[in-house]
Order: structure tokens, then sequence, then C-alpha cells
């Protein structure tokens, strides 16, 4: 079993998860820049952190046999933060670079105005840029702020096919789908969604233009989730073909629209000089160097 | 204009990456040098529209590294050496780990003395990413003090970059590189670990006097 997990906060996890990832058929990542739990108190706080998810963070995943992108922007949980506006500014010296596959994680915390202005100025950067958008739905009041994010969505112009709302529960997920975006479920432990919640919405509602991830962080989480919800998918009856819709390609159609996929591992003997293996993303194999 | 050698000859790297990413290439350098665009602007860029792996030689030179060196080369051609180095620090802070890895490659085909680039050198050093610390470990380290070199090679031997990756070893190794290699070494063996070859390939270049005390440099 092949597990692309789509959300995951690798910097806050040790080298015995990229183990235990790889061991459970975990091959690919991507980790959205957001809050560290700390606040920031300034611009150069970001870059450093940004300049870790695009160098060590990459490097240090590749060491164990995975391949790390990640997603930029100004999280929301500080957007609403005067000190940190500024990282609005040095964004698109980020949005250009290769694994950079979306802007995110973008959207609502508070529903405040700072973080409205700073929901569109990034909306625009990912149309700018060509890329998707990686919207976070808040914890509080999520039916209401879901229901602004889509229309701060449909403001901007930006396709819906080039945006995954996340987290989404039973309540949230109907006019996500309705609108024509990606949904995206992270599994938890006791919040957000579990395995077996999972299983009945795709039941429910099909394979289709579903991201399921493990957003594992810094908090209680876990980031062998995604396997765990898809053998809950195995054991309720759903194929091989329909758990590898789910947990590979499904992410690889949403962020392959970036152009800017390093995939791994899934073309052994592959030329590695062909720039383009899948829709343009080209191939950028692990080097086992430690 | 300040020359930059190129990592691989111009036409061994068009014939790696065959017609359409070599047109690719060519038509980012001719933009760079009618100054229609800029090296910030292709940088990041350069690998997805060309090609990126390995080029095969035998030295692990990568497709990629060479494309980004001959832009840069191209660029260098209307810079001094000062907004030279400039520009190859702006890219190096921006960069990602591979644009880095390529700024580093371009400074070690650059001989003119007026292009110090020690300082990204060393900050290559203070990472853990071995592609980095192999890179920054070239030609261009001539600039290093006795010191950052000594503790350079030691930090290659220490995250296995193999020496190969390091140049002039053989003209510039010192007792006090030997001294450095040999505690490291006793380390090793006391951990129960062996001992890298590479190790003992320093180890063998002098025999230092054990009453000797050598002066940092």
């Amino acid at each position: 079993m092949r597990i692309f997990d789509p959300h995951i906060h690798m910097t806050s996890r040790t080298t015995d998860d990229y183990e235990r990832m790889h061991a459970a058929g975990v091959r690919a990542v991507v980790e959205p820049a957001f809050w560290l739990g700390q606040p920031r108190t300034n611009v150069g706080s970001f870059t450093d952190y940004f300049d870790a998810l695009v160098g060590w963070e990459r490097f240090r995943a590749a060491q164990f046999g995975i391949t790390h992108h990640c997603t930029i922007a100004l999280n929301p949980k500080e957007a609403n933060d005067p000190r940190c506006v500024g990282v609005l500014d040095v964004l698109e010296r980020y949005l250009g670079k290769d694994g950079v596959v979306a802007v995110g994680e973008i959207g609502f915390d508070s529903m405040g105005e700072a973080e409205e202005e700073a929901f569109r100025r990034q909306l625009a950067l990912a149309v700018e840029f060509a890329l998707p958008a990686m919207v976070h739905t808040p914890h509080r009041d999520k039916e209401g702020g879901t229901a602004r994010t889509l229309e701060l969505v449909e403001e901007s112009g930006i396709d819906p096919g080039m945006v995954v709302v996340d987290h989404l529960n039973e309540l949230t997920v109907g006019p996500v789908d309705e609108r024509g975006c990606w949904m995206g479920f992270s599994i938890y432990p006791d919040t957000k969604m579990d395995p077996q919640r999972m299983v009945r919405i795709l039941q429910d509602r099909g394979t289709e233009r579903v991201l399921v991830n493990s957003a594992a962080d810094w908090g209680r989480s876990d980031p062998l989730l995604t396997r765990v919800t898809a053998d809950a998918m195995l054991a309720a009856g759903f194929s091989d073909d329909d758990v590898d819709t789910v947990m590979w390609r499904n992410p690889v159609e949403f962020f392959g629209q970036s152009g800017r996929l390093l995939l791994d591992g899934e073309s052994d003997g592959a030329d590695l000089r062909s720039p383009a293996t899948f829709e343009g993303n080209s191939v950028l194999r692990g080097e086992p160097v430690a | 204009m300040t020359d930059v050698r190129l990592l691989l000859p111009a036409a061994d790297l068009r014939t790696a990456l065959g017609a359409d990413p070599s047109a690719a290439l060519d038509d980012m350098l001719a933009s760079v040098a009618a100054g229609t665009t800029t090296l910030a602007r292709t940088f990041p860029a350069a690998a997805r529209r060309t090609a990126r792996g390995p080029f095969g030689d035998g030295d692990g030179h990568r497709i990629e590294d060479a494309v980004r060196v001959e832009l840069i080369a191209t660029a260098a051609t209307d810079l001094g050496p000062e907004a030279l180095l400039d520009e190859l620090t702006l890219l190096y802070r921006h960069g990602d780990a591979d644009e880095k890895r390529a700024v580093l490659h371009a400074l070690a085909g650059i001989d003119d003395p007026r292009v110090d680039g020690s300082a990204l050198l060393l900050d290559a050093l203070r990472t853990n990413d071995v592609r980095l610390v192999a890179a920054a470990m070239g030609p261009h380290a001539s600039r290093l003090s006795a010191h950052d070199w000594r503790h350079g090679v030691l930090k290659c031997l220490f995250v296995g970059v193999p020496l190969s990756a390091v140049a002039d070893l053989r003209t510039r190794a010192d007792d006090e590189l030997v001294a450095m290699v040999g505690r490291f070494s006793d380390e090793r063996r006391a951990a129960g670990r062996p001992v890298p070859d590479d190790a003992r390939t320093v180890l063998a270049m002098s025999a230092p006097d054990p009453t000797a005390t050598a002066p940092e440099g």
C-alpha cells in the first residue's frame, strides 16, 4: 500500500515517526506552513521556518525514503497579528520553488477583518502563481467559517478544483462538495474526524475529490492514522483500488496541478533525466546518504 | 565580467538534456543575457524547466546543478566581482537546498580572488545536509582559514561525505588535521564503531610529532 499524506507537520515529529510512517506505506507528504504553538513576533522567524520547509525538512524526509513537499503562507492564527503581516510581502520568494505545491494554510481562525484581508491576498497569490490553495477551516464555528470561506473562494475567481478545504466533518462536507472544491479530512485520535466516521463519509459520497490526512503536529495526533483509515476502508469492503485512489492518486492529482511535485519511489528505473513524468512534475529520487 | 567555470561542458550538458530541455535552457540563458529576466526568477524554476538527476559521469554531478551554474556563468559576464558576489549571496539566502547547492558549485568555478564566498561556505558547513557540506568543500574552500577548513574536513568525515569531495586535500592537510582525525578515530574505536576508510587515508598523510603542540590556525 502506498500512502501520500497531504497534510502533516513533520517539523514537529521525530525520526522515529518517519521510520514508522515509511513502514506503514507512507512515501510522500505535504507539510503546510502553519502555527508553531508559540506565536511568532517578526517576519524573520517565518522566513527561517519557510527555509527549513524547503531545505532541511525535505532533506530529512529523504533520508527515510519519503518525498517531502510543502505549502507556504501566512497562517490564519497569526494573520491578525500586525507584527506578522509583513510575511505577505515575502511569500513570492517561495511560491516559485520546486516542491512548493500550494498556497497554504490560509483561511479563518477567529474570522476577523485582518484574517479576511490575508485570506483574500493569498487567494490572489494562488491565482497569480497558478498554484492550488489549501484552506484551513476554524475549530470554532466551523460551519460559519466554511460558508464564508466558500464565498471568498468564489469572489477570488480561483478554479474551485484548485482549492482544498480542510478539516471537514459531516456538517461541512456538503457545501464544499457542491462548490466543486476538494474535501480534506484530518483524522485525529479524539477530535476532528476518526477512521470509522471517515469510512462512512466515503460510503456516502464516494472517493472523488477526497483527501485524507493525519494533520499530525506538535499536539496529540498520530501520523499513522492515514494507514489506520486505509485499513478501515478495506475492512468495510472498499477495494485496494479505492484505497489507492484516496491515499495516493487523489493527492497526486490535486497537488500535481501545481506542476511542482517531486515524486519519488513509484517509478523505480524511470529515466530521471526526463523532465516530465506526471503532468509536468519531475522526479527527484531521495538520495541514501546517511 | 567575472569568469565562472561551468560544472559540465555546455555540449555534454545539452546531450544529456535532449532537445526540448536544451531549448528551454538556451531560452533562459538568452533572457538572462538580454536582461529581460533576472537570475532570481529563473533560478528556482530552472530544474523543472529542464531536467534533474545524476549526470552519470562518476563524479556525482547533477544535471540541475550544471544548468544553474550555466545560468550564473551567463549572468556573470555582465557583473563585476562585487556585484556577482552580491547576486550569489541573494540566490543562496533565498534558495532552497538545491539552489543553495548550485550556488556553492558556481563558487567552486570562480578563481577570481576578488570574489570571496567564504561566508556562504561557512553557512553550508553549519548544516547537516551532506549535499551542501560536500559542495562547500570544493576549490572555493581555499578561501577558508586553516581552522575552518580543517573543521570542514572533519565534518565531512563525521557526516559521511567522501573526502574525494574535498579540494586540495593532499596539499592542504597538515599535522593539526591529522591530529584531529586521530582523535576522531580514537573516539570511534572507543565507541566500538568502525573508523571510516577516509579517516585512515588522512592519518596516512603525515605522521605528526606526538610531542609537538600544533598551533590553531
